[in-house]
């Protein structure tokens, strides 16, 4: 890719800039997610060592960030959302943030191979290749189930975050990826009902841009069905008990009685999309207190 | 040309003692890490 989006900056970046290249606002959740995957890991934590864990959670979630938008700057340049990040605005050049995102990525593998383990670190290298390799660079512009496959980047955290801790993985940190990635489409694409149209303008092809806004209706109902089962599956099957269970049977009832209501409506132009962004917001809701009950219920055991 | 200088001057001058402050924070973490693997090591 050698297109020049914006003319090449006069001054050197801002510090704000680079941390503005790491998506903040996504790291919250991904820090979320990794620190309640070690905290529901059966093993107690040096607090030095579980810093440093979540830390290399972060950062690696940063250099993912920063090299998505070394690569994506044409993108961001044409959605309103985006434009006014560093690289489409001009604040920043490119080849600034492919280093600082390279450099950010080995930094943070290898201090977790150096201070928490090697599994750890390992887990941490495939979801930082994964998001930027598999999602950003192959299908993110090639495939209306492109959010299906970022979900999967999304969903590492947990197992990280308990790797950290065990030194392996288990039934129930697989269990927490699998929530994630199953929980990700219905999320994400009740976003893209009412966001729309500035996908459309930077051409990617999103599900309700390209299979139109019935078809997404049906595959969020569709995913949302393997998802509840795996947010039970962890009480089902023993892995947790029952404050974990009540808390997910009454969260995700919740959760499909929203879908099942976007699912199944047909809107005109003038609509206001208003069980479209109740469905978004209890999604971001849904997650926290899910994965909170993992904790919680490890912690009363 | 000489406030241009100026300019460029602030902005390295504020990376720098960012970067100044994160160094610093990067070297309690590291000292932090050794104690605690050897508070682990004597535990074996």
């Amino acid at each position: 890719m050698t297109v020049t989006t914006a003319p090449s900056p006069d001054l050197p970046a801002h510090a704000r800039d680079f941390l503005a290249l790491t998506k903040p606002r996504v790291m919250t959740l991904v820090v979320f997610t990794g620190l309640c995957g070690m905290l529901a890991a059966p093993v107690a934590v040096d607090p030095v060592i579980g810093f440093t864990a979540i830390l290399c959670i972060a950062l690696g979630a940063g250099a993912a960030g920063a090299l998505n938008q070394w690569y994506e700057a044409d993108l961001d340049a044409k959605m309103r959302r985006t434009e006014r990040r560093p690289l489409p605005a001009g604040r920043m050049d490119r080849e600034t943030a492919l280093q600082f995102g390279v450099g950010l990525a080995a930094f943070s593998v290898i201090l977790m191979g150096l201070a928490v383990n090697l599994v750890a670190a390992a887990i941490l290298t495939v979801s930082i290749l994964f998001y930027v390799l598999i999602y950003t660079v192959w299908l993110k512009r090639r495939t209306p189930q492109n959010i299906v496959i970022g979900g999967a980047a999304g969903a590492f955290p947990p197992l990280i975050g308990w790797a950290a801790a065990t030194g392996g993985v288990a039934p129930l940190p697989l269990l927490l990826f699998a929530l994630v990635f199953l929980w990700t489409p219905p999320h994400f694409w009740a976003l893209a009902l009412f966001m729309r149209s500035d996908y459309g303008a930077a051409g990617i092809p999103m599900l309700p841009v390209v299979a139109g806004e019935l078809a997404t209706r049906r595959q969020i109902g569709l995913y949302t069905i393997p998802m509840a089962l795996t947010a039970l599956a962890p009480w089902a099957l023993g892995l947790s008990g029952l404050v974990y269970g009540v808390v997910a049977l009454v969260t995700t009832a919740v959760f499909a009685g929203l879908v099942l209501r976007v699912a199944t409506r047909t809107t005109g132009p003038d609509d206001k999309m208003v069980p479209e962004k109740r469905l978004f917001a209890w999604s971001i809701l849904y997650l926290f207190i899910v994965f909170g009950a993992v904790v919680a219920d490890a912690w009363l055991r | 040309m000489g406030k241009r200088d100026d300019e460029i001057r602030a902005r390295q001058r504020s990376r720098a003692l960012v970067l100044g402050l994160i160094l610093g924070a990067f070297v309690v973490l590291v000292f932090a890490i050794t104690i605690a693997k050897i508070k682990a090591g004597m535990a074996h």
